[in-house]
């Protein structure tokens, strides 16, 4: 395992990726997974939004290897007709554009709020953090399902399904904006006490530059080894929050609500509808959380 | 001591202005109490001597100091959905909360404990092994998706338990219980499970790693060599001293665990605050998120500043720092 490179050289990085087989399968996974749901209108068998396609008489359709399945659905079908497969795909794709909202959205202001906290210092500092340590005191699920509640008070009833998928990227990056900007702050307060920080600021070059230039690509490694931990936690968060009816509708579901639908169904015995997007959810989070523990060893940054 | 017990308590106290603040704001701004308390045909009059009576009128500072008046007495106004006291509501639903809450952390505990203890005395064993696999998946899989996997099985297939509500109660005064009947344990056991998961994690880990540093300790190889049977080594000496943490953790988790049953209560209908409050962001049921906010702001102000006091009271070297 131990490379023979420096662990943070690139070369070393792609090194230490092909020899370690947990890295490259929970990559090919994650890799293969964000791939279909990406080009899911190209290889979705049928269209899950198309509702006169649909026919009551393929309704709750059993997998293609049980008794009575349909080779034209391979995992069946749900109540009304619809092909599990294409609307888990389609699902997956909402899933995955939330997560990447999240991440994008929570890493850009924290990683500002961080930097500017720690080379600025001062009141501003203080305040930041406190608001941090307050966010963090709380359990993830109560604000994101606070905000959430806030929006549907706050929007017109009209347009609240247009406006779900923002909603839900901003309740949980609310959450975990904190953890970047900690982390940067304290890289920050150390790059900063550091010659060549000094250096720049001797030759007379302006604060915003210093910032951006110098010390923010000092600072990435542990932003990037967060994201891509904080996406498996940001998919998990949409997915619960979907599933307790507060995140995506009916009409435009993520992998939470396919579950939250096919769990009103349970009963009747149909377990596809919501066994196959159970799974896909775990497989999707399982993957790129082992990538995402695999890169935090092999950059190995200093996480606050 | 005293000087430390006065600004830790002075802390808590902000914090739980701060949240009180939150939830006021949320009460005042969000929607228009006025419109979600009147009737749709109500006239402008009506509305009037409505907004009139509520205070709405006031300066927002005063209105924020009745807030707050009528909160500490227990008053959080009247709930938009179910047009009844939001107080009767929630002590109505505390008692099933609770008790799923005491449940799982029983379970957590007795079945967290013993795992730690195997997996610390046998790292390689095949038992450790099955942990660290289930684990692994476990932390992937979303607390709803475990609860539903769970009424899959015991509930649909083998139609062994039940997979909602909490079974028969039995009324001791205010108290519903569900623990004196046997429909009660039936009904309890799959939810309590459901969100004894996670902390059951965090227990068997915590409880390894104490024990693994333990038993490198010198008192334990004194013991060793004195030739104390193992049993006694492990259970009575380094099992005792491990378990201190566990302890203060698990405590100060039960803040989290009444957050986390949310999601457990939604999956199973399980009548508890977890639900009324779901049900409330549904609805846009303001005065009840802003209680349920409240509740859970004072239970973990109230937790975290207890396990505090009492680190200080044990240890002289905490009460400098604050």
């Amino acid at each position: 395992m131990s490379g023979v490179a420096s662990p943070s050289a690139p070369a070393g990085l792609m090194g230490q990726f092909l020899a370690s087989p947990k890295a490259m399968i929970s990559a090919a996974v994650a890799l293969l997974l964000i791939l279909s749901a990406g080009f899911a209108p190209l290889i979705a068998p049928h269209d899950p939004f198309a509702l006169g396609t649909f026919n009551l008489m393929d309704s709750e359709l059993p997998p293609v290897w049980a008794e009575g399945g349909d080779p034209r659905f391979l995992l069946g079908t749900d109540t009304q007709g619809r092909d599990v497969l294409s609307a888990i795909l389609y699902g997956m794709r909402v899933s995955l554009i939330v997560g990447f909202a999240a991440v994008a959205l929570s890493a850009g202001i924290g990683t500002l709020l961080g930097l500017l906290a720690g080379f600025r210092g001062g009141w501003l500092d203080a305040v930041l953090m406190r608001f941090a340590d307050v966010i963090l005191s709380f359990p993830t699920i109560l604000i994101a399902l606070l905000v959430s509640g806030i929006a549907r008070g706050v929007l017109p009833d009209a347009r609240q399904g247009d406006y779900a998928i923002y909603v839900l990227i901003l309740a949980i990056a609310i959450n975990e904006w904190t953890q970047y900007a900690r982390t940067v702050r304290g890289q920050t307060m150390v790059e900063a006490s550091l010659d060549y920080v000094k250096a720049a600021r001797i030759s007379g070059l302006a604060n915003g530059r210093i910032l951006g230039r110098h010390i923010l690509p000092n600072v990435l490694s542990p932003v990037i080894v967060i994201a891509t931990i904080n996406l498996g936690l940001a998919v998990l968060a949409e997915a619960t929050l979907s599933f307790l009816g507060v995140g995506m509708p009916v009409t435009q579901p993520s992998l939470g609500t396919l579950i939250r639908i096919g769990n009103e169904n349970l009963f009747s015995g149909v377990w596809w509808v919501v066994v196959f997007p159970a799974a896909t959810l775990v497989m999707l989070v399982l993957s790129v959380n082992l990538f995402g523990d695999w890169l935090r060893d092999a950059l190995n940054p200093r996480l606050g | 001591m005293l000087p430390f017990l006065i600004r830790r308590l002075g802390q808590a106290f902000l914090v739980v202005l701060t949240v009180g603040l939150l939830s006021f704001l949320m009460f005042r701004f969000v929607g228009d109490p006025v419109v979600s308390m009147s009737r749709e045909d109500a006239t402008v009059a009506e509305r009037e001597a409505l907004r009139e009576s509520l205070g709405l009128n006031d300066p927002v500072p005063v209105q924020f100091a009745t807030f707050i008046g009528r909160a500490v007495q227990g008053d959080f106004g009247i709930s938009y959905r179910n047009q009844r006291p939001v107080s009767d509501l929630i002590a109505e639903r505390l008692p099933a909360t609770l008790e799923l809450v005491f449940a799982a952390t029983v379970l957590a505990l007795a079945i967290g404990i013993p795992l730690g203890v195997v997996t610390a005395l046998r790292p390689r064993g095949a038992l450790s092994n099955i942990v660290q696999g289930v684990s692994l998946v476990g932390v992937s899989t979303p607390t709803f998706v475990t609860g539903i996997m769970l009424i899959l099985l015991f509930a649909v297939t083998l139609r062994w338990l039940p997979s909602f509500g909490r079974g028969e109660t039995v009324d001791l005064g205010w108290w519903s219980t569900g623990f004196l009947s046997a429909s009660g344990w039936r009904a309890i056991f799959l939810p309590a499970l459901t969100l004894a998961l996670f902390q059951m994690t965090l227990i068997m880990r915590l409880v390894r790693a104490e024990m693994i540093e333990i038993l490198q300790s010198d008192y334990i190889r004194f013991a060793r060599a004195r030739g104390l049977p193992d049993r006694s080594i492990h259970y009575r000496l380094a099992l005792k001293n491990a378990l201190m943490p566990v302890l203060t953790i698990t405590g100060m988790q039960i803040g989290g665990l009444i957050a986390f049953a949310i999601v457990t209560e939604s999956v199973f209908q399980w009548p508890g605050m977890g639900l009324l409050f779901i049900q409330a962001v549904q609805f846009v049921d303001v005065p009840v998120m802003a209680a349920y906010l409240m509740f859970v702001g004072l239970v973990f102000v109230a937790l975290n500043a207890a396990v505090d006091v009492t680190y200080a009271l044990v240890d002289p070297r905490l009460r400098v720092r604050g």
